[in-house]
């Protein structure tokens, strides 16, 4: 029989016997970075479509976690660098190229966009609250006066952050399961499904939960659609991206993907909203709970996948 | 200008000076190298072939490192060496996964380090560490624009190769097979 021995004498930490140098900091920010895309994408739509009083949790009260989502998932960024002290540096400059420059300065837009957008709806949540000084009256007056085009603002620089934890992996050639362009809108997906699910569980309204019910079962085809398309993409191309889909068809991958992401995180909550919309009384925690997890786990599993797939060795 | 290293996988012993040579002259931490030797043995026995290669940063000319940088602490240097400029690194790693040689590692420090091709000895006449130190004088280092660079000459001269060219990095080390 022929075989191929190969030893390498490089032994760097992070790097050998198998990259490991993005750990939990990486995955959990784009988990939470996708929420808040999600919820911000669907509270510019349905304002800018005049059902800010029809869909009222989705526009109003939704969107003020996602700058507690946001800043948790900019703490976890944080906490992924090696060199902290300099993490100013992604703000000296624009690079085209990267990626990862893309999302720094589109953080910088969605932030203080999705702090606005909570502080212009803080008085549903809290009757009582008092703004005290009076500029800050007037910066809320203006920014009330010019929604709009705060919700456009809003409802584009959410869908760029929802894309571009996708593009983030898919850019690096160098780890074949991560080299698809499929992983932009699937993660777009999977955030957007992310943030519907919050709606549903935080609304009492009826209508708009069954609304957003029904776009999530609509999302979470779209994903399962993308994820076949992903591995179909794998298989019809090189050694090394077969060798990567394998991961997930037979491979170490297999069972907590097919388990946790795609039966556990989209088929069992697509079956109970489905249900749910039947008429059938389900406790709406399960499919919202089961969603984020699912949402949770891609971003795990395709993070740590994609780090044991290579070219060489 | 472009530089370039061509290394004889026929001359190459494995011995592993070029990787002591360069942890001595860059005061590579321990623990971590820049460059390193790979035995591949590939056959079916008794007809068995080993190839030894001593690997380093390819210093691409398309290289995905200094594309995917958000600060641009990663950077073409003189004659296309890629470099890392220490205070501009956030450590965010996106280099270091971009990168299809696993080329690079986080230094204690905090910032992304890797093969230099001795830039500091190069701009100073001199060839870099592991060249100079080759018991068997495998490794060729020059410019490749120059016809009359060592490199260039021993390249026109024989076989080689270059590591996984599909990935489309354009990779700047070459291997004499």
């Amino acid at each position: 029989m022929r075989e191929e021995i190969i030893i390498s004498g490089r032994n760097n930490p992070l790097i050998d016997p198998q990259l490991h140098v993005w750990h939990w900091e990486i995955p959990t920010y784009l988990f939470l970075g996708g929420l808040a895309a999600g919820l911000l994408f669907f509270a510019g739509l349905y304002y800018l479509r005049g059902k800010e009083n029809e869909y009222k949790t989705a526009v109003r009260i939704a969107p003020m976690l996602a700058p507690i989502a946001l800043a948790l998932g900019l703490i976890a960024l944080f906490l992924d660098l090696h060199h902290k002290l300099y993490f100013w540096r992604l703000y000296t400059t624009i690079r085209i190229e990267s990626p990862m420059s893309w999302g720094a300065w589109t953080l910088m837009v969605v932030t203080p966009v999705s702090m606005i957008w909570s502080a212009l709806h803080i008085k549903d949540l809290f009757p009582n609250w008092d703004w005290k000084f009076d500029f800050a009256k007037e910066l809320i007056a203006f920014f009330q006066k010019n929604k709009k085009i705060l919700a456009w603002i809003m409802l584009i620089s959410a869908t760029i952050l929802g894309i571009y934890t996708g593009i983030l992996f898919s850019a690096f050639n160098a780890r074949p399961l991560w080299n698809t362009s499929i992983l932009g809108p699937l993660f777009l997906a999977s955030g957007l499904s992310a943030g519907a699910a919050v709606v549903i569980w935080m609304s009492k309204n009826h209508a708009e939960r069954k609304r957003f019910a029904q776009l999530d079962l609509m999302i979470i085809g779209i994903e399962l659609f993308l994820i076949i398309h992903m591995f179909m993409g794998f298989l019809a191309s090189t050694q090394v991206q077969i060798d990567a889909a394998n991961l997930f068809l037979g491979g170490e991958y297999t069972a907590p993907f097919w388990g946790f992401v795609v039966l556990l995180g989209m088929i069992v909550p697509a079956i109970l909203e489905g249900m749910e919309l039947k008429g059938y009384k389900i406790p709406v925690a399960i499919p919202v709970v089961l969603v984020l997890f699912g949402s949770i786990m891609l971003r795990f599993i395709i993070s740590n996948a994609g780090q044991a797939s290579r070219w060489l060795y | 200008m472009r530089y370039a290293m061509a290394i004889d996988t026929k001359k190459c012993v494995g011995c592993s000076d070029c990787v002591v040579a360069c942890q001595t002259e860059n005061d590579v931490p321990i623990g971590y190298c820049r460059d390193w030797v790979v035995e591949v043995m590939d056959g079916t026995y008794p007809q068995l072939e080993i190839e030894l290669r001593s690997e380093r940063c390819n210093h691409c000319e398309n290289s995905p490192c200094v594309r995917c940088c958000p600060t641009g602490a990663s950077h073409y240097s003189e004659g296309g060496i890629v470099l890392v400029t220490k205070n501009e690194c956030i450590g965010c790693s996106a280099c270091i996964t971009s990168c299809p040689y696993d080329a690079r590692f986080v230094h204690p420090e905090g910032y992304v380090d890797k093969c230099t091709f001795c830039l500091h000895r190069v701009k100073k006449g001199m060839q870099p560490a592991c060249v100079a130190v080759c018991p068997t004088k495998c490794m060729y280092f020059g410019d490749l624009d120059d016809p009359n660079s060592e490199v260039s000459k021993v390249l026109k001269k024989r076989k080689h190769k270059t590591l996984i060219p599909e990935a489309g990095t354009k990779p700047h080390l070459y291997f004499l097979i």
